[in-house]
């Protein structure tokens, strides 16, 4: 009988269950280290002509250029000779614009990709078509004024 | 009738060390977090393959929303406060010292100068209708906007932030833009795509 603690000893356990307590701050852990390191937005670096310097005119072969146009509702015109235009088409899908540029990456030497978009096209058109070029590994490209006699050539296009 | 007895363990264990670490991880995100600035417009960014990560510091963002309106942002507020006054200064616009306050608390704007003031005196900003600021061959405040940040922050780097659905007729005159100032290098601001394995 003088075992059993009446408590008026007043020994209360001050060990507290701190489970609650790390599962809240684990689950607040994990949600600040998400947050953190995937808000940093990514970026695609780019590099215009300088348009000041008059001088910087490049003579390249005709063959080793592959002019694109971005036009409206994704479409995208291309030719090869601007002297002798054979206009053709093609879109934003893998078996479209990709494999164009796998090709002329497979049988020319460092090709040149000349960029032309219409006033009509969207910003992600341009974005993409960057981007195929980092993907097919072309490496000179150029963003371009589109001309009128680009313009004249669309029109006049069958398709 | 003996019975084996199995000595029971407790299976409570000793909690306070991994709290404690748990505590301090958290502290630590907790302050080194920053939080997405409120941007007044809503821009979803194309997707690409490139993974190069947006410093922290020293941004300039020209964002282009759907609409095809243009924002302008810079981080700092000191940086902006500069940036009002020379502006200020060249549009003849006087603005109070609760004005430039508030201006260098704005992370970007979308407005021609003219009604900047307005925008300014309203309590709720991102319900007041921002029209874009103008960028045409006729009226291009952007112009003054970019090289007058520049002039207070040289270090800044240049980003453009548009949308899916801008039109590039919008996104050519801000390049044209850019480029009429000798910056012939920016920043594209994407999400991330993943890199096709199979060309």
């Amino acid at each position: 009988m003088a075992d059993i603690d009446t408590g008026g000893g007043k020994k209360v356990s001050t060990k507290v269950d701190m489970t609650p307590m790390v599962d809240l701050a684990f689950l607040l852990v994990t949600f600040f280290m998400l947050t953190t390191t995937f808000s940093k937005p990514q970026t695609m670096e780019v590099n215009m002509p300088d348009k000041t310097d008059k001088n910087e005119t490049m003579k390249v072969a005709k063959s080793r250029t592959t002019t694109l146009i971005l036009a409206e509702n994704d479409k995208i015109y291309y030719y090869t000779d601007p002297e002798n235009p054979d206009i053709q088409l093609t879109n934003f899908s893998e078996s479209g614009l990709r494999k164009v540029l796998l090709n002329k990456v497979k049988t020319i030497k460092e090709p040149i990709v000349i960029i032309k978009a219409k006033k009509e096209s969207k910003y992600k058109n341009l974005v993409d078509c960057i981007d195929e070029m980092a993907i097919t590994g072309i490496r000179i490209y150029a963003l371009v004024d589109i001309t009128p006699s680009d313009l004249e050539l669309l029109e006049k296009a069958p398709f | 009738m003996s019975k084996v007895k199995i000595a029971r363990k407790s299976i409570s264990l000793d909690m306070t060390a991994m709290c404690d670490m748990a505590f301090l991880l958290l502290t630590f995100f907790i302050l080194t977090a920053k939080f997405k600035a409120d941007d007044p417009v809503v821009v979803d960014t194309p997707a690409s393959i490139s993974d190069v990560k947006l410093p922290d510091k020293d941004i300039m963002t020209i964002a282009i929303d759907k609409q095809n309106r243009v924002y302008f942002g810079i981080d700092g507020q000191f940086d902006r406060e500069k940036m009002l006054e020379y502006v200020a200064g060249k549009y003849k616009v006087g603005f109070t010292q609760e004005e430039i306050k508030q201006f260098s608390l704005l992370s970007s704007f979308g407005l021609p100068i003219g009604n900047l003031r307005q925008l300014l005196g309203t309590k709720d900003k991102a319900k007041f209708p921002q029209m874009g600021i103008p960028c045409d061959s006729a009226q291009n405040e952007l112009t003054d906007w970019v090289a007058y940040a520049r002039y207070a922050n040289p270090k800044l780097r240049i980003t453009i932030k548009g949308d899916v659905n801008a039109s590039y007729e919008t996104v050519g005159k801000v390049i044209s833009t850019l480029q009429d100032q000798n910056i012939n290098k920016f920043n594209l601001i994407t999400n991330m795509k993943a890199k096709p394995k199979v060309l």
